[in-house]
């Protein structure tokens, strides 16, 4: 490992310009003749829209449009889609409601975009919203995806009859039946997923730019994958064919999967920038963040786990209903059911295995794809479960999970995934380690003479990671590939750019594609550009989401290095009149090995370039692209021991210690895998403790801003014990597993088992508040 | 409309804005100082923090017109030519960001927290006084780590104080 190769602890390249306040965010950009919009949307959860009236708004000072859904699908404009099919166990395929980027007819939810305004100023649009009249007749809502399926609920969408999306199952129902009725115990609990938003610091936002003389259009969006963006709006939309929008995503600040998708305003701001001839601006404000960004998790499962005598697990039964909201968003179908259950059998070696999932429309803002996706509804359910099962078996957490782990690899699972490599035991030894597990009971004793409840709890989590081969999702309903690009550019003076289909939004991939590169060739990470998020610049993409950047966009990177490498190889052989197999490269020289002859990377790049004397027949130039298809998912897997300490007088709850041993494979650098793991931790814990988002009976969403929702702030979190043992991937050519979802897929049952264990109880749901672990206490009392 | 004047980061601004203009669109929109950002509309998120006078301010708290007259340093003005303040520097060497979006504020915050506690900070107190300031990347662990190792940086070179008042 060399102080900037793979391995090393480096300081970011892309800090400088965060911290001099330098980045360049979709708001922070100007273009000349720039106008701001607003969007008028649904008061109501359900209603008909029975007329639009945008005279006074028309009037209003400074407005340059007032368009709506009417004008917008009379130019063609089109629904939004979800890109995922799946099949009922029936065999009928998902129920798609429409969803028109404004409404026409119908808005189904609060937040709904009806119409936009476009003015001078952003005030102005502002105002002159609030003068578009829009008369609706309101209709009875439904928010809880339970209530949604009861007869006689409010029928949201005439396509989806009961408000059913789809019916599914996995896994094999009547074995995992015959376990359950031979078992010698069966534990059975009912599992809650709290509804979450993502919450990314930067709103989203979108410019969209209209270029009459070339019929052109540029977008500027908050989007972790601009490539999928463009390909959705030209394919679905209609917005304009590929080569005529280039879409652009800059700095972005954060995405947590809430920038996957593609939202009804970046297409609404580029057809209105065409329809008003005007380059069209929008920023959401919070609020309107937290009623339109996509949602995450709210789940309702029932659980049964059997278990022989021996304590061995037999069979794993679960019933869910995920609520989608009101529309299905991009890749929501795919997230209660392929991201989720076939993740259900964790690091465990269980027989049988069978999921049914209910997806169900309700009136409340769309439901897609949250940091872990699926995952960490999995992991919550089954480390929930396994906890449960060990206090009502009278044994130790700890053994009862050791006992029934997979120790042999590869490891096929009755739901599909086949886990390639891994080491469960590992994970724990060093994580029971680090939390000094064996000395709980004396710190328990300790906070007992304060008053205060301790508990401990523990999570052993893994996750399907590097999403995904493309063929393998292909079958499984996605409508798009997954593999990733790569573009190495050597340049006349062998400087070099990587072009990525991979987006950073904070995950620093300036800094570790760049040391991948250092590893290869030996320069220093600043003569390495890497550059993403353009669709004008970097061929096609398929984005950042599912810790896929580093197990599938650098390997991409890295067969685009070995065709570099090969070629750089056969000029210096040239140069140097030697063999190219004798040529090695070590810190920015190619080497004839064992001689003292050797040619500088820039003059063997300078060659390439100058062409005046290649190998017969060589192309000159030097630039190489590749294209990456996993051949697998990749296995992260860990575990996780989260210790709190509660007073019983007021219900709050203190985390004392936090723990977490992970497997993530091959590390490029430590210390910014340490910080995604503390993010993750962070959301994790706020999902358990803090964060929950509240619809009222009529549909209007009660946590709408940080005065409602609770976000984890530094005095809720402690510093997190993190360490990782590693098991290379075998499944791609770096040996990495991915790091970005880990912390919020193993820490949410690692505090509800330490909540839980602390207040003698199995019945908690998320988030624990004060004012419901204080409701624990009482009970438990009386 | 009204008319403002101010200092920001050494340089005399002045302009006409329309009453209900906020401090923060005014050294966004007005100026074109953007690394000040906007994350919440309710004082909440911190991702505005700017020095009013040598205090930390959410600059969406406080009209442009009751900023006239005022000296105001932004995140674009901390850094001494190339060299970065010792609180931008611990960010970059201890990660204390990731998508860089709540950053200025953080380190605007930490600038002020430092030069409030001459006698240096402990872990429990930084976490106390980010009370006003999130942040959805780092879990805050390496935000802490930075705000101490820069306070003890500053203690060092003893300019803690007067880099805030400057």
């Amino acid at each position: 490992m060399g102080i900037e190769g793979i391995g090393a602890r480096v300081a970011r390249k892309e800090d400088k310009r965060f911290i001099t306040g330098a980045g360049r965010y979709v708001d922070d950009m100007v273009v000349p003749g720039m106008k701001h919009a607003a969007f008028v949307r649904s008061p109501y959860a359900h209603a008909q829209i029975k007329k639009i009236d945008v005279k006074a708004a028309k009037a209003m000072p400074g407005v340059i449009g007032v368009l709506t859904g009417k004008e917008l699908k009379a130019d063609g404009i089109g629904n939004l889609i979800c890109g995922w099919m799946i099949h009922s166990k029936d065999g009928t395929p998902m129920k798609m409601g429409a969803w028109s980027p404004l409404a026409v007819d119908k808005v189904r939810y609060v937040g709904d975009a009806v119409v936009i305004v476009v003015a001078d100023t952003k005030g102005q649009a502002r105002d002159a919203a609030e003068a578009v009249e829009i008369s609706y007749k309101e209709l009875k809502a439904v928010t809880e995806a339970v209530d949604a399926l009861k007869p006689g609920a409010p029928q949201i969408h005439p396509e989806a009859d009961g408000n059913l999306i789809f019916d599914w199952e996995i896994g094999d129902s009547a074995a995992t039946d015959a376990a359950i009725k031979a078992a010698a115990h069966v534990t059975r609990i009912k599992i809650v997923n709290n509804r979450l938003v993502p919450n990314a610091m930067e709103p989203r936002a979108a410019l969209g730019q209209y270029d009459k003389a070339e019929d052109h259009y540029t977008c500027w969006t908050t989007s972790q994958n601009p490539h999928v963006a463009r390909l959705v709006m030209s394919a679905f939309y209609n917005v304009a064919p590929e080569n005529k929008l280039r879409v652009i995503a800059p700095d972005v600040g954060g995405g947590f999967g809430s920038k996957i998708y593609i939202y009804p305003e970046e297409i609404v701001c580029l057809w209105a920038s065409k329809k008003t001839g005007v380059p069209v601006k929008w920023v959401a404000d919070r609020t309107e963040s937290f009623l339109t960004d996509a949602h995450g998790r709210d789940h309702v499962s029932m659980v049964e786990m059997a278990f022989d005598k021996d304590n061995r697990v037999t069979g794993l039964k679960v019933d869910t209903i995920a609520n989608l909201g009101a529309y299905m968003s991009l890749f929501s179908s795919c997230v209660p059911t392929y991201l989720y259950a076939t993740l259900l059998s964790g690091q465990y070696n269980i027989p049988a295995i069978h999921a049914n999932v209910r997806t169900v429309y309700t009136n409340t803002a769309p439901v897609d794809a949250y940091r872990g996706a699926g995952r960490p509804e999995a992991t919550y359910l089954l480390e929930r479960t396994m906890e449960t099962a060990a206090r009502e078996l009278g044994v130790s957490p700890a053994e009862l999970r050791r006992k029934n782990f997979i120790t042999e690899f590869p490891h096929q699972t009755p739901v599909i995934m086949c886990y390639d490599a891994g080491d469960y035991g590992a994970s724990m030894d060093a994580a029971m380690k680090a939390a000094d597990y064996a000395g709980f009971a004396k710190r328990k004793a300790a906070a007992a003479k304060k008053g205060k409840l301790r508990g401990i709890g523990m999570s052993n989590y893994i996750e399907a990671c590097g999403i995904a081969p493309s063929a393998a999702v292909g079958s499984l309903g996605a409508g798009v590939g997954l593999w990733e690009s790569a573009e190495v550019r050597v340049n006349a003076v062998g400087t070099i750019e990587v072009l990525t289909g991979s987006h950073s939004h904070g995950q620093g991939h300036e800094t570790t594609f760049a040391q991948l590169v250092n590893q290869r060739f030996g320069m220093p990470i600043d003569q390495v550009s890497i550059i993403h998020g353009d669709t004008d610049k970097v061929q096609m993409g398929m984005g950042t989401y599912g810790s896929r950047s580093g197990a599938v966009g650098m390997s991409a990177v890295a067969k685009a290095l070995d065709k570099v490498e090969a070629k750089a190889k056969k000029i210096a052989a040239h140069m140097l009149e030697a063999d190219e197999s004798d040529i090695v490269i070590e810190d920015g020289t190619l080497k004839v090995a064992g001689t003292d002859k050797s040619v500088p990377w820039f003059q063997m790049a300078l060659a390439a370039y100058t062409a005046h004397n290649l190998p017969s027949g060589m192309e000159p130039g030097l630039k190489e692209t590749a294209f990456y298809d996993p051949s697998n998912f990749t296995f992260p897997a860990g575990c996780y021991i989260c210790e709190v300490e509660i007073d019983p007088e007021t219900g709050v709850t203190e985390i004392v210690q936090f723990v977490a041993a992970d497997d993530f494979g091959n590390i490029i650098n430590p210390m910014i895998v340490e910080g995604q793991v503390h993010g993750g931790i962070a959301q994790g814990v706020g999902q358990a403790l803090l964060e929950g988002a509240y619809y009222d009976q009529t549909g209007q969403l009660l946590t709408a801003s940080y005065m409602d929702y609770t976000m984890p702030r530094a005095s809720d979190l402690p510093s997190f014990k993190v360490s990782t043992s590693n098991t290379p991937c075998p499944g791609n050519p770096l040996g990495i597993k991915g790091c970005g979802e880990a912390g919020a897929i193993g820490s949410p049952p690692a505090v509800m088992n330490a909540m839980t264990d602390a207040l003698g109880t199995n019945e908690l749901t998320m988030p624990a508040s004060p004012s419901r672990v204080w409701a624990a206490i009482h009970s438990a009392k009386h | 409309m009204s008319d403002v004047s101010l200092t920001i980061n050494g340089r005399k601004v002045s302009g006409s804005v329309e009453d209900r203009t906020l401090l923060v669109h005014f050294l966004r929109e007005h100026e074109g100082l953007t690394g000040t950002h906007v994350g919440c509309d309710t004082s909440q998120c911190g991702a505005c923090v700017v020095h009013v006078d040598g205090k930390a301010v959410k600059s969406c708290t406080m009209l442009a017109v009751q900023a006239s007259g005022s000296t105001v340093l932004t995140i674009e003005g901390l850094a001494h030519g190339a060299d970065l303040h010792p609180v931008q520097a611990a960010f970059k060497e201890h990660h204390g960001l990731q998508c860089g979006f709540c950053t200025p504020g953080m380190i605007m915050t930490a600038t002020d927290m430092i030069a409030r506690h001459p006698e240096g900070l402990d872990e429990a107190t930084v976490r106390a006084e980010l009370e006003g300031n999130i942040c959805r990347c780092t879990g805050y662990h390496n935000i802490v780590k930075a705000i101490l190792a820069a306070s003890k940086t500053m203690a060092k070179a003893g300019k803690g104080k007067a880099k805030v008042a400057a």
